[in-house]
Protein backbone atom coordinates (compact mmCIF):
# COMPACT_ATOMS: atom_id res chain seq x y z
CA UNK A 1 0.00 0.00 0.00
CA UNK A 2 1.33 3.33 -1.08
CA UNK A 3 1.95 6.06 1.53
CA UNK A 4 -0.90 8.04 0.16
CA UNK A 5 -3.38 5.63 0.91
CA UNK A 6 -2.28 4.81 4.02
CA UNK A 7 -2.58 8.19 5.39
CA UNK A 8 -6.32 8.76 3.56
CA UNK A 9 -7.19 4.97 5.40
CA UNK A 10 -5.61 5.89 8.37
CA UNK A 11 -7.59 9.30 8.37
CA UNK A 12 -10.67 7.72 7.52
CA UNK A 13 -10.69 5.34 10.50
CA UNK A 14 -9.44 7.82 12.82
CA UNK A 15 -13.01 10.08 11.90
CA UNK A 16 -15.17 6.66 11.62
CA UNK A 17 -14.21 5.35 14.93
CA UNK A 18 -14.01 8.93 16.86
CA UNK A 19 -17.47 10.16 14.78
CA UNK A 20 -18.93 6.83 16.52
CA UNK A 21 -17.56 7.00 19.63
CA UNK A 22 -18.62 10.61 19.82
CA UNK A 23 -22.56 9.80 18.63
CA UNK A 24 -21.76 6.86 21.51
CA UNK A 25 -21.81 9.28 24.21
CA UNK A 26 -25.47 10.44 23.06
CA UNK A 27 -27.51 7.02 22.92
CA UNK A 28 -29.41 6.44 26.54
CA UNK A 29 -27.28 5.25 29.06
CA UNK A 30 -26.27 1.37 29.32
CA UNK A 31 -29.55 -0.05 31.28
CA UNK A 32 -31.58 3.09 31.20
CA UNK A 33 -33.39 2.31 27.78
CA UNK A 34 -37.56 1.96 27.72
CA UNK A 35 -38.37 0.00 24.92
CA UNK A 36 -42.26 0.33 24.11
CA UNK A 37 -41.94 -2.17 21.11
CA UNK A 38 -39.82 -4.87 23.06
CA UNK A 39 -41.65 -4.70 26.25
CA UNK A 40 -44.89 -5.27 24.49
CA UNK A 41 -43.51 -8.25 22.37
CA UNK A 42 -42.40 -9.71 25.85
CA UNK A 43 -45.17 -9.01 28.16
CA UNK A 44 -47.85 -10.72 25.41
CA UNK A 45 -45.78 -13.72 24.19
CA UNK A 46 -47.06 -15.51 27.02
CA UNK A 47 -50.74 -14.94 27.31
CA UNK A 48 -51.43 -14.74 23.54
CA UNK A 49 -49.43 -17.20 21.84
CA UNK A 50 -48.80 -19.36 25.24
CA UNK A 51 -45.25 -20.10 24.36
CA UNK A 52 -42.41 -18.83 27.40
CA UNK A 53 -39.76 -18.09 25.08
CA UNK A 54 -40.12 -14.66 24.05
CA UNK A 55 -37.26 -14.04 22.03
CA UNK A 56 -38.28 -17.08 19.66
CA UNK A 57 -41.59 -15.83 19.72
CA UNK A 58 -40.53 -12.61 18.54
CA UNK A 59 -38.20 -14.28 15.59
CA UNK A 60 -40.68 -16.37 14.20
CA UNK A 61 -44.00 -15.01 15.34
CA UNK A 62 -43.90 -11.00 15.34
CA UNK A 63 -41.09 -10.84 13.50
CA UNK A 64 -41.40 -13.70 11.13
CA UNK A 65 -40.86 -11.89 8.09
CA UNK A 66 -37.31 -10.57 8.67
CA UNK A 67 -36.94 -14.31 9.90
CA UNK A 68 -37.81 -15.53 6.36
CA UNK A 69 -35.55 -12.71 4.95
CA UNK A 70 -32.05 -13.83 7.37
CA UNK A 71 -33.19 -17.61 6.67
CA UNK A 72 -32.50 -16.91 2.55
CA UNK A 73 -29.51 -15.07 3.04
CA UNK A 74 -28.32 -18.39 4.49
CA UNK A 75 -29.54 -20.25 1.25
CA UNK A 76 -28.34 -17.95 -1.16
CA UNK A 77 -24.85 -18.13 0.45
CA UNK A 78 -25.00 -22.11 0.64
CA UNK A 79 -26.22 -22.45 -2.80
CA UNK A 80 -23.10 -19.69 -3.71
CA UNK A 81 -20.48 -22.33 -2.07
CA UNK A 82 -22.01 -25.05 -3.96
CA UNK A 83 -21.82 -23.38 -6.93
CA UNK A 84 -18.24 -22.04 -6.04
CA UNK A 85 -16.57 -25.56 -4.93
CA UNK A 86 -18.31 -28.28 -7.02
CA UNK A 87 -16.99 -26.08 -10.33
CA UNK A 88 -13.39 -26.84 -9.39
CA UNK A 89 -13.37 -29.75 -11.12
CA UNK A 90 -9.56 -31.09 -10.00
CA UNK A 91 -9.93 -33.75 -12.54
CA UNK A 92 -9.43 -31.92 -15.48
CA UNK A 93 -6.29 -30.28 -14.40
CA UNK A 94 -4.47 -33.22 -13.40
CA UNK A 95 -4.67 -36.90 -13.01
CA UNK A 96 -7.63 -37.16 -9.79
CA UNK A 97 -5.69 -38.49 -6.63
CA UNK A 98 -7.34 -41.48 -5.03
CA UNK A 99 -9.02 -41.36 -1.78
CA UNK A 100 -5.81 -42.06 0.33
CA UNK A 101 -5.78 -45.64 1.39
CA UNK A 102 -4.61 -44.90 5.01
CA UNK A 103 -7.36 -42.13 4.94
CA UNK A 104 -9.31 -44.01 7.98
CA UNK A 105 -6.15 -44.07 10.28
CA UNK A 106 -5.28 -40.61 10.63
CA UNK A 107 -6.68 -40.18 14.42
CA UNK A 108 -6.26 -41.84 17.13
CA UNK A 109 -8.01 -44.48 18.71
CA UNK A 110 -9.57 -41.93 21.73
CA UNK A 111 -10.65 -39.58 19.00
CA UNK A 112 -12.40 -41.78 17.05
CA UNK A 113 -13.95 -43.41 19.98
CA UNK A 114 -15.15 -40.24 21.35
CA UNK A 115 -16.08 -38.61 17.98
CA UNK A 116 -18.40 -41.78 17.27
CA UNK A 117 -20.08 -42.22 20.89
CA UNK A 118 -21.06 -38.14 20.55
CA UNK A 119 -22.57 -38.48 17.34
CA UNK A 120 -25.52 -40.09 19.12
CA UNK A 121 -25.98 -37.97 21.87
CA UNK A 122 -25.31 -34.76 20.27
CA UNK A 123 -28.01 -35.47 17.75
CA UNK A 124 -30.68 -36.32 20.49
CA UNK A 125 -29.62 -32.73 21.87
CA UNK A 126 -29.79 -31.04 18.71
CA UNK A 127 -33.30 -32.98 17.98
CA UNK A 128 -34.48 -31.42 21.83
CA UNK A 129 -33.31 -27.84 20.97
CA UNK A 130 -35.14 -27.43 17.88
CA UNK A 131 -38.58 -28.76 19.16
CA UNK A 132 -38.51 -27.06 22.65
CA UNK A 133 -38.00 -23.85 20.84
CA UNK A 134 -41.03 -21.84 22.13
CA UNK A 135 -40.31 -23.20 25.38
CA UNK A 136 -36.58 -22.55 26.80
CA UNK A 137 -33.74 -21.23 25.21
CA UNK A 138 -33.22 -22.24 21.87
CA UNK A 139 -35.49 -22.84 18.61
CA UNK A 140 -34.58 -23.50 14.62
CA UNK A 141 -31.50 -22.00 14.57
CA UNK A 142 -28.80 -22.82 17.33
CA UNK A 143 -30.81 -27.12 17.55
CA UNK A 144 -30.16 -27.08 13.59
CA UNK A 145 -26.28 -25.95 13.86
CA UNK A 146 -26.08 -28.57 16.49
CA UNK A 147 -27.78 -31.25 14.28
CA UNK A 148 -25.19 -30.35 11.35
CA UNK A 149 -22.46 -30.75 13.57
CA UNK A 150 -23.35 -33.92 14.97
CA UNK A 151 -23.07 -35.76 11.71
CA UNK A 152 -20.06 -33.63 10.62
CA UNK A 153 -18.71 -35.20 13.68
CA UNK A 154 -18.25 -38.42 12.05
CA UNK A 155 -15.30 -36.34 10.15
CA UNK A 156 -13.25 -35.77 13.46
CA UNK A 157 -14.41 -39.63 14.36
CA UNK A 158 -12.10 -40.70 11.25
CA UNK A 159 -15.38 -42.44 9.50
CA UNK A 160 -14.79 -40.96 6.12
CA UNK A 161 -16.36 -43.05 4.36
CA UNK A 162 -19.46 -42.45 6.10
CA UNK A 163 -19.52 -38.59 4.90
CA UNK A 164 -18.55 -40.46 1.65
CA UNK A 165 -21.25 -42.43 1.12
CA UNK A 166 -24.12 -39.80 2.43
CA UNK A 167 -21.91 -37.14 -0.39
CA UNK A 168 -22.80 -39.66 -2.88
CA UNK A 169 -26.64 -38.73 -2.43
CA UNK A 170 -26.35 -35.21 -2.57
CA UNK A 171 -29.54 -34.64 -4.02
CA UNK A 172 -30.69 -36.03 -0.58
CA UNK A 173 -28.56 -33.17 1.27
CA UNK A 174 -29.72 -30.62 -1.25
CA UNK A 175 -33.27 -31.37 -1.07
CA UNK A 176 -33.28 -31.22 2.98
CA UNK A 177 -31.94 -27.38 2.34
CA UNK A 178 -34.59 -26.77 0.04
CA UNK A 179 -37.29 -28.38 2.16
CA UNK A 180 -36.37 -25.97 5.07
CA UNK A 181 -36.02 -23.15 3.13
CA UNK A 182 -39.40 -23.96 1.14
CA UNK A 183 -41.65 -24.90 4.61
CA UNK A 184 -41.21 -21.93 6.19
CA UNK A 185 -42.69 -20.28 3.40
CA UNK A 186 -45.18 -22.95 2.63
CA UNK A 187 -46.42 -21.82 6.71
CA UNK A 188 -46.27 -17.91 5.64
CA UNK A 189 -48.28 -18.83 2.67
CA UNK A 190 -50.91 -20.84 5.36
CA UNK A 191 -51.54 -17.37 6.78
CA UNK A 192 -52.19 -15.44 3.45
CA UNK A 193 -54.66 -18.20 2.88
CA UNK A 194 -56.75 -18.53 5.76
CA UNK A 195 -57.44 -14.62 5.39
CA UNK A 196 -55.32 -13.25 6.94
CA UNK A 197 -51.78 -11.38 6.37
CA UNK A 198 -48.46 -13.39 5.84
CA UNK A 199 -46.76 -15.85 8.31
CA UNK A 200 -50.35 -14.77 10.24
CA UNK A 201 -50.28 -17.78 13.47
CA UNK A 202 -53.38 -20.13 12.26
CA UNK A 203 -52.84 -22.77 14.46
CA UNK A 204 -54.38 -23.07 17.67
CA UNK A 205 -52.07 -21.87 20.90
CA UNK A 206 -52.83 -25.01 22.51
CA UNK A 207 -52.51 -24.66 26.47
CA UNK A 208 -48.92 -25.70 27.57
CA UNK A 209 -46.28 -27.68 26.68
CA UNK A 210 -44.92 -28.63 23.50
CA UNK A 211 -47.24 -27.93 20.79
CA UNK A 212 -47.95 -24.43 22.19
CA UNK A 213 -47.35 -21.34 20.08
CA UNK A 214 -49.54 -22.07 17.00
CA UNK A 215 -47.25 -22.01 14.26
CA UNK A 216 -43.69 -21.37 16.39
CA UNK A 217 -42.79 -25.18 16.40
CA UNK A 218 -43.59 -25.74 12.68
CA UNK A 219 -41.32 -22.81 11.97
CA UNK A 220 -38.67 -24.15 14.52
CA UNK A 221 -38.82 -27.16 13.02
CA UNK A 222 -38.37 -25.82 9.34
CA UNK A 223 -35.09 -23.44 10.00
CA UNK A 224 -34.00 -26.27 11.89
CA UNK A 225 -33.81 -28.87 9.04
CA UNK A 226 -32.70 -25.98 6.56
CA UNK A 227 -29.65 -25.10 8.97
CA UNK A 228 -28.75 -28.39 9.50
CA UNK A 229 -28.58 -29.19 5.79
CA UNK A 230 -27.01 -25.80 5.22
CA UNK A 231 -24.30 -26.86 7.67
CA UNK A 232 -23.94 -30.69 5.92
CA UNK A 233 -23.73 -29.53 1.93
CA UNK A 234 -21.20 -26.94 3.25
CA UNK A 235 -19.34 -29.18 5.11
CA UNK A 236 -19.29 -31.95 2.20
CA UNK A 237 -18.49 -29.11 -0.36
CA UNK A 238 -15.21 -28.16 1.64
CA UNK A 239 -14.50 -32.36 2.83
CA UNK A 240 -14.89 -33.49 -1.18
CA UNK A 241 -12.47 -30.71 -1.90
CA UNK A 242 -9.87 -31.98 0.83
CA UNK A 243 -10.38 -35.29 -0.18
CA UNK A 244 -10.12 -34.77 -3.91
CA UNK A 245 -6.60 -33.01 -3.30
CA UNK A 246 -4.68 -35.70 -2.32
CA UNK A 247 -2.49 -35.24 1.14
CA UNK A 248 -2.11 -31.78 3.65
CA UNK B 1 -19.31 4.21 33.00
CA UNK B 2 -22.64 3.80 31.36
CA UNK B 3 -21.68 4.65 27.95
CA UNK B 4 -18.42 1.70 28.36
CA UNK B 5 -20.18 -1.21 26.48
CA UNK B 6 -21.14 1.07 22.96
CA UNK B 7 -17.38 1.82 23.33
CA UNK B 8 -16.26 -1.63 23.18
CA UNK B 9 -18.72 -2.43 19.87
CA UNK B 10 -17.29 1.24 18.33
CA UNK B 11 -13.76 0.17 19.48
CA UNK B 12 -14.25 -3.70 17.95
CA UNK B 13 -15.96 -2.52 14.94
CA UNK B 14 -12.93 0.43 14.31
CA UNK B 15 -10.06 -2.15 15.06
CA UNK B 16 -11.63 -5.04 12.68
CA UNK B 17 -11.66 -2.38 10.03
CA UNK B 18 -8.13 -1.26 10.69
CA UNK B 19 -7.66 -5.69 10.09
CA UNK B 20 -9.21 -5.34 7.16
CA UNK B 21 -7.54 -2.50 5.18
CA UNK B 22 -3.91 -3.41 6.37
CA UNK B 23 -4.26 -7.32 5.59
CA UNK B 24 -1.87 -9.34 3.36
CA UNK B 25 -4.16 -12.47 3.82
CA UNK B 26 -7.52 -13.40 2.83
CA UNK B 27 -8.62 -15.55 5.90
CA UNK B 28 -7.07 -13.09 8.09
CA UNK B 29 -9.25 -10.64 6.45
CA UNK B 30 -12.15 -12.93 6.69
CA UNK B 31 -11.38 -13.67 10.84
CA UNK B 32 -11.04 -9.55 10.54
CA UNK B 33 -14.59 -9.20 9.33
CA UNK B 34 -15.79 -11.72 12.17
CA UNK B 35 -14.30 -9.16 14.75
CA UNK B 36 -16.62 -6.45 12.80
CA UNK B 37 -19.41 -8.40 13.68
CA UNK B 38 -19.05 -9.11 16.85
CA UNK B 39 -18.87 -5.42 17.38
CA UNK B 40 -22.53 -5.20 15.95
CA UNK B 41 -23.65 -7.70 18.27
CA UNK B 42 -22.16 -6.10 21.18
CA UNK B 43 -24.15 -3.02 20.45
CA UNK B 44 -27.23 -4.35 19.43
CA UNK B 45 -27.35 -6.06 22.72
CA UNK B 46 -26.00 -3.60 24.95
CA UNK B 47 -28.65 -1.66 23.65
CA UNK B 48 -31.56 -4.03 24.40
CA UNK B 49 -30.57 -4.32 28.04
CA UNK B 50 -32.45 -2.97 31.26
CA UNK B 51 -30.93 -3.22 34.82
CA UNK B 52 -31.82 -5.98 37.46
CA UNK B 53 -34.23 -7.44 34.86
CA UNK B 54 -33.90 -10.88 33.58
CA UNK B 55 -34.31 -12.70 30.51
CA UNK B 56 -36.95 -12.99 28.53
CA UNK B 57 -38.00 -16.56 29.35
CA UNK B 58 -41.18 -16.93 30.78
CA UNK B 59 -41.11 -20.09 32.39
CA UNK B 60 -41.57 -19.67 36.13
CA UNK B 61 -41.85 -15.81 36.21
CA UNK B 62 -44.94 -13.78 35.39
CA UNK B 63 -45.35 -12.70 32.47
CA UNK B 64 -45.43 -9.27 34.07
CA UNK B 65 -41.59 -9.48 35.43
CA UNK B 66 -39.15 -6.89 33.98
CA UNK B 67 -37.51 -8.38 31.31
CA UNK B 68 -34.93 -7.08 28.90
CA UNK B 69 -35.33 -6.45 25.31
CA UNK B 70 -36.37 -9.66 23.42
CA UNK B 71 -36.79 -8.09 19.80
CA UNK B 72 -32.77 -6.93 19.66
CA UNK B 73 -32.31 -10.86 20.94
CA UNK B 74 -33.86 -12.18 18.23
CA UNK B 75 -32.15 -10.10 15.40
CA UNK B 76 -28.82 -11.03 17.18
CA UNK B 77 -29.09 -14.80 16.98
CA UNK B 78 -30.51 -15.01 13.56
CA UNK B 79 -27.79 -12.89 12.40
CA UNK B 80 -24.77 -14.91 14.26
CA UNK B 81 -25.98 -18.15 12.84
CA UNK B 82 -26.30 -16.47 8.90
CA UNK B 83 -23.25 -14.79 9.18
CA UNK B 84 -21.16 -18.10 9.98
CA UNK B 85 -22.54 -19.32 6.32
CA UNK B 86 -21.37 -15.95 4.56
CA UNK B 87 -17.79 -17.07 6.19
CA UNK B 88 -18.29 -19.82 4.41
CA UNK B 89 -19.42 -18.31 1.12
CA UNK B 90 -16.62 -16.11 1.61
CA UNK B 91 -13.87 -19.20 2.41
CA UNK B 92 -15.60 -20.94 -0.67
CA UNK B 93 -14.20 -17.44 -2.61
CA UNK B 94 -11.06 -17.58 -1.42
CA UNK B 95 -10.24 -21.22 -2.08
CA UNK B 96 -11.17 -20.19 -5.96
CA UNK B 97 -9.08 -17.16 -5.89
CA UNK B 98 -5.97 -19.40 -4.62
CA UNK B 99 -6.66 -21.70 -7.20
CA UNK B 100 -6.72 -19.33 -10.19
CA UNK B 101 -3.84 -16.94 -8.84
CA UNK B 102 -1.79 -19.24 -6.70
CA UNK B 103 -1.73 -16.59 -3.94
CA UNK B 104 -3.88 -15.17 -1.26
CA UNK B 105 -2.33 -12.05 -0.64
CA UNK B 106 -4.21 -9.43 -2.04
CA UNK B 107 -1.74 -6.67 -2.45
CA UNK B 108 -0.06 -9.34 -5.12
CA UNK B 109 -3.35 -10.10 -6.45
CA UNK B 110 -3.97 -6.91 -7.35
CA UNK B 111 -0.91 -6.49 -8.59
CA UNK B 112 -1.24 -9.59 -10.77
CA UNK B 113 -4.19 -8.03 -12.40
CA UNK B 114 -2.89 -5.10 -13.69
CA UNK C 1 -23.25 -1.89 35.87
CA UNK C 2 -21.51 -4.45 37.92
CA UNK C 3 -18.11 -5.50 37.86
CA UNK C 4 -18.30 -9.19 35.92
CA UNK C 5 -19.40 -7.47 33.29
CA UNK C 6 -17.02 -4.53 32.98
CA UNK C 7 -14.55 -7.48 33.24
CA UNK C 8 -15.96 -9.25 30.07
CA UNK C 9 -16.62 -6.38 28.18
CA UNK C 10 -12.69 -5.92 28.88
CA UNK C 11 -12.04 -9.25 27.97
CA UNK C 12 -13.65 -8.87 24.61
CA UNK C 13 -11.90 -6.04 23.49
CA UNK C 14 -8.92 -7.22 24.48
CA UNK C 15 -9.29 -10.91 22.32
CA UNK C 16 -10.78 -8.50 19.35
CA UNK C 17 -7.47 -6.58 18.86
CA UNK C 18 -5.51 -9.40 19.58
CA UNK C 19 -7.62 -11.54 16.72
CA UNK C 20 -6.39 -8.69 14.37
CA UNK C 21 -3.07 -8.34 16.01
CA UNK C 22 -1.76 -11.95 14.68
CA UNK C 23 -1.33 -12.26 11.31
CA UNK C 24 -1.24 -16.35 10.49
CA UNK C 25 -4.28 -17.27 10.11
CA UNK C 26 -3.81 -20.78 11.68
CA UNK C 27 -3.31 -19.15 15.03
CA UNK C 28 -5.61 -16.78 14.63
CA UNK C 29 -8.36 -19.05 14.09
CA UNK C 30 -7.36 -19.77 17.55
CA UNK C 31 -7.97 -16.70 19.17
CA UNK C 32 -11.07 -15.89 17.37
CA UNK C 33 -12.46 -19.31 19.03
CA UNK C 34 -11.52 -17.03 22.31
CA UNK C 35 -13.37 -14.39 21.45
CA UNK C 36 -16.43 -16.35 20.60
CA UNK C 37 -16.30 -18.05 24.00
CA UNK C 38 -15.66 -14.59 25.42
CA UNK C 39 -18.60 -13.44 23.47
CA UNK C 40 -21.00 -15.99 24.47
CA UNK C 41 -20.31 -14.84 28.49
CA UNK C 42 -20.85 -11.61 27.66
CA UNK C 43 -24.09 -12.37 26.09
CA UNK C 44 -25.10 -14.25 29.33
CA UNK C 45 -24.01 -11.44 31.25
CA UNK C 46 -26.79 -9.57 29.87
CA UNK C 47 -29.78 -11.58 30.39
CA UNK C 48 -29.54 -13.43 26.81
CA UNK C 49 -29.52 -17.28 26.96
CA UNK C 50 -30.47 -17.76 23.46
CA UNK C 51 -27.78 -15.55 21.85
CA UNK C 52 -24.79 -17.18 24.01
CA UNK C 53 -26.27 -20.52 22.91
CA UNK C 54 -26.24 -19.67 19.24
CA UNK C 55 -22.43 -18.28 19.64
CA UNK C 56 -21.47 -21.43 21.36
CA UNK C 57 -22.28 -23.88 18.88
CA UNK C 58 -21.16 -21.18 15.84
CA UNK C 59 -18.12 -20.39 17.71
CA UNK C 60 -16.89 -23.50 18.80
CA UNK C 61 -18.57 -25.51 16.21
CA UNK C 62 -19.37 -24.67 12.75
CA UNK C 63 -16.58 -21.67 12.14
CA UNK C 64 -13.68 -23.24 13.22
CA UNK C 65 -14.69 -26.50 11.61
CA UNK C 66 -15.34 -24.50 7.97
CA UNK C 67 -11.90 -22.93 9.35
CA UNK C 68 -9.85 -25.98 9.40
CA UNK C 69 -11.20 -27.50 6.49
CA UNK C 70 -11.01 -24.36 4.45
CA UNK C 71 -6.88 -23.74 5.45
CA UNK C 72 -6.52 -27.61 4.59
CA UNK C 73 -7.91 -27.33 1.53
CA UNK C 74 -5.62 -24.46 0.75
CA UNK C 75 -2.47 -26.02 1.73
CA UNK C 76 -3.00 -29.32 -0.45
CA UNK C 77 -3.68 -26.91 -3.21
CA UNK C 78 -0.31 -25.18 -2.60
CA UNK C 79 1.33 -28.46 -2.21
CA UNK C 80 -0.43 -29.77 -5.88
CA UNK C 81 0.87 -26.52 -7.33
CA UNK C 82 4.55 -26.85 -5.99
CA UNK C 83 4.52 -30.44 -7.27
CA UNK C 84 3.35 -29.69 -10.90
CA UNK C 85 5.65 -27.12 -11.46
CA UNK C 86 8.35 -28.96 -10.13
CA UNK C 87 7.49 -31.94 -12.58
CA UNK C 88 7.26 -29.05 -15.56
CA UNK C 89 10.79 -28.38 -14.11
CA UNK C 90 12.42 -31.86 -14.48
CA UNK C 91 10.63 -32.37 -17.51
CA UNK C 92 12.96 -29.93 -19.44
CA UNK C 93 16.60 -31.34 -20.16
CA UNK C 94 18.78 -29.13 -18.22
CA UNK C 95 21.01 -26.58 -20.75
CA UNK C 96 17.56 -25.28 -22.49
CA UNK C 97 15.35 -22.67 -22.60
CA UNK C 98 12.55 -23.27 -20.78
CA UNK C 99 9.84 -24.17 -22.92
CA UNK C 100 11.73 -25.17 -26.10
CA UNK C 101 12.23 -28.61 -25.06
CA UNK C 102 9.15 -31.20 -26.43
CA UNK C 103 6.44 -31.29 -24.06
CA UNK C 104 5.33 -34.63 -22.55
CA UNK C 105 2.32 -33.33 -21.30
CA UNK C 106 0.94 -31.92 -24.73
CA UNK C 107 0.93 -28.44 -25.28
Amino acid sequence: MTRGRRLAAAVGLVLLVGGLAWTAFGLPAFGHYHHRYGAVAARESLPLRRAENAVNTTAFDYRGFDTIGEEFILFVSVVSVVVLLRELGDEADHPPHRERPGATQQHSTLTRWVGSALMGPLAVIGADVVTHGQLSPGGGFQGGIILGVAVALSFVAGQYLILRRLRAIATWMDMLDAVGAGGFVMIGIAGLISVGPFLDNVLPYGHSGLLTGGIIPLANLSVGIEVAGAVLVVLAELLDQRLLSGPA
Amino acid sequence: MNVFPYLVAVWLLGVGLYGVITSHNYIHLILCLTVMQAGTYVLLLSIGYVHGARAPIFSGIPASARVVDPVVQALTLTDVVVEATVVALLLALVIQVDKRYGSIDPDEISRMRR
Amino acid sequence: MNDLLALILVLVAVSGTVAVLVREPARQAIVVGILGLLLALLFFAVQAPDVALSEFVVGAGAVPLMLTLALGKLRAQRLAADQLSARHAAAEPPGTWPGSAPNPEGP
